[in-house]
């Protein structure tokens, strides 16, 4: 188990003086609400660690992936495998199919909406989903903006390659983060990349004098204060999780062996050709990943001939890579 | 003393740091240790069974081989608390709002609950608590998808009532809250729990 300096209520503490910032030079909003507030949204994703969210199209799917103990799952229209293929304008999945999906499990349902579709977000918010995922595996709809997500009672999750990019999802109103990657492909290398990057960018800061971390937090685009309070933590000041190409359970306990919350899995289980045992495994993976014994037992769980197919990164063109989109 | 945490899933991280806050400020001297295989079980005094999916919680626990001896330890006397989901793995009935699916429980409580009883994420709520039975004070916490405890009978004692529900009870060394201590700004739940192991 991983120790930090700060506890939960240390770091929402910060979240809560920050958003009376935002109310003392905005309009004084009353701060008596129950519902939606920082801390509500910031604790969701804290009962997804150590955890395993799975992208589905269906119910059937769904249920396949609650029996086998995923923490939530993610409705699409198209798994991102199918997206890069099918290629075109991927927009938000559909209001019914979602529903269907709420209707048959217990564990919370997530979806995902267009990189600045503030309306789409609205949509899912008024359906009930738990959390929406602002996602570049799906066309984005504001070339320029990310969804102001502090207006919302339903909390977010978005994607980052770096450092940079995280912090800034966080200061935008994001409450969990999830690592890029390059969806669709079932190659891991792309979510190593981006976690150790963040990673590094983290380490760096703890030696960091004031003077250099004021000139950093100008680079990244975010307050000091948000910088310093990473540096004191040594890790985001939210949940963490992995995407992007994870196929196997060994993609899978890798990442959390880089020190993330938990994983996303996309195409990986459902493009598949065992995807009932797979999803078992990456389960048992995920929460046993420093145990390298049921590590193994879980990767004798599937079968290598029947893992998706997966394209290698480097084969794909620049314009054909999701992750560049929404900095 | 050796306190487990089930540490599979979940808000397991945020309940070792709160222990470790009781430990200190009670000079208790203490050690806690991951929960997941069977013989993580014989070497503790008290075990935490944290927040998650009680669903995932479940489908591991006997997958790993653990449920069925965890239940044994805990109704021969093993101190537990159970927050939320693991209010739910310890209640001897379960019921959902919505969906029917039968799932793997430690069942060693006299308390029902009812699964995501408030709603879904949307209606997920922070409360100020009156915890003063415990010695805690108010405590402003939050209750996400949380369960509620729709009946308690036999030996089982409400510590603390939120709109006239329990939300925190206990039947001999069997604690169970519906809301998350380990994510408020006092360690006072755990040094209760503390407390409830050392006797």
């Amino acid at each position: 188990m991983r120790y930090y300096e700060l506890s939960f209520w240390d770091i929402e503490n910060f979240f809560y003086k920050l958003a009376e910032l935002r109310d003392a030079v905005e309009r004084p909003r009353t701060r008596q609400e129950r519902v939606g507030t920082v801390l509500v949204k910031h604790a969701f994703p804290i009962f997804q660690k150590g955890g395993v969210i799975m992208d589905v199209t269906n119910p059937s799917q769904a249920q396949i992936a609650e029996a086998a103990g995923a923490v939530a799952v993610m409705v699409l229209d198209k798994l991102p495998y199918d997206v890069r293929k099918s290629g075109g304008v991927a927009r938000m999945a559909e209001p019914r199919v979602i529903e269907e999906v709420m209707n048959s499990v217990t564990i919370p349902i997530m979806a995902k909406v267009r990189i600045g579709h503030y309306m789409e977000a609205r949509v899912l918010e008024a359906l009930g989903v738990d959390m929406i995922d602002e996602s570049e595996v799906l066309t984005p709809a504001d070339e320029e903006h990310h969804i102001d997500k502090w207006q919302f009672k339903v909390p977010f999750v978005n994607g980052a390659r770096n450092l940079g990019e995280a912090l800034r999802r966080i200061y935008e109103g994001g409450s969990m983060i999830r690592t890029k990657g390059e969806a669709g492909t079932g190659n891991v290398s792309e979510a190593v990349k981006h976690m150790k990057v963040v990673n590094k960018e983290i380490s760096e800061l703890s030696s960091m004098s004031h003077e250099d971390m004021l000139k950093r937090a100008r680079e990244l685009q975010v307050p000091v204060e948000l910088v310093r309070l990473t540096a004191t933590l040594r890790r985001l000041p939210v949940v963490n999780f992995a995407a992007g190409g994870i196929a196997t359970p060994a993609d899978a306990a890798l990442m959390m062996w880089l020190g993330a919350d938990g994983v996303f899995v996309g195409s990986g289980i459902f493009k598949s050709e065992d995807p009932e045992e797979r999803a078992k495994a990456v389960v048992l993976a995920t929460s046993n990943w420093d145990d390298p014994e049921i590590v193994l037992e879980a990767q004798k769980m599937i079968s290598e001939k029947k893992s998706m197919m997966g394209i290698d990164v480097k084969t794909l063109k620049p314009e054909e890579l999701l992750q560049v989109r929404g900095s | 003393m050796k306190i487990g945490i089930l540490a599979y899933q979940g808000s397991f991280e945020e309940h070792f740091h709160h222990l470790r806050l009781a430990m200190s400020s009670s000079e208790t001297q203490g050690e806690v240790l991951p929960v997941r295989k069977l013989n993580d079980i014989k070497v503790i005094d008290g075990i935490i069974i944290p927040g998650g999916e009680s669903t995932t919680l479940g489908v591991l626990m006997r997958r790993m081989g653990i449920l069925d001896e965890l239940r044994e330890v805990i109704r021969s006397g093993l101190p537990v608390f159970g927050t939320c989901a693991g209010a739910i793995m310890l209640a001897k009935e379960s019921a959902d709002a919505k969906v029917k699916m039968e799932q793997p429980l430690l069942g060693v409580m006299d308390m029902a609950v009812v699964r995501n009883y408030y709603g879904r994420q949307r209606e997920s709520f922070q409360e100020t608590i009156d915890a003063t039975s415990i010695g805690a004070g108010k405590v402003l916490v939050p209750f996400i998808r949380a369960p509620v405890i729709s009946k308690v009978w036999g030996p089982t004692e409400i510590l603390v009532q939120l709109e006239g529900r329990p939300v925190m009870v206990r039947e001999g060394n069997a604690l169970a809250t519906t809301f998350h201590p380990e994510l408020s700004s006092t360690p006072s739940f755990h040094g209760y729990f503390l407390r409830l192991v050392k006797r």
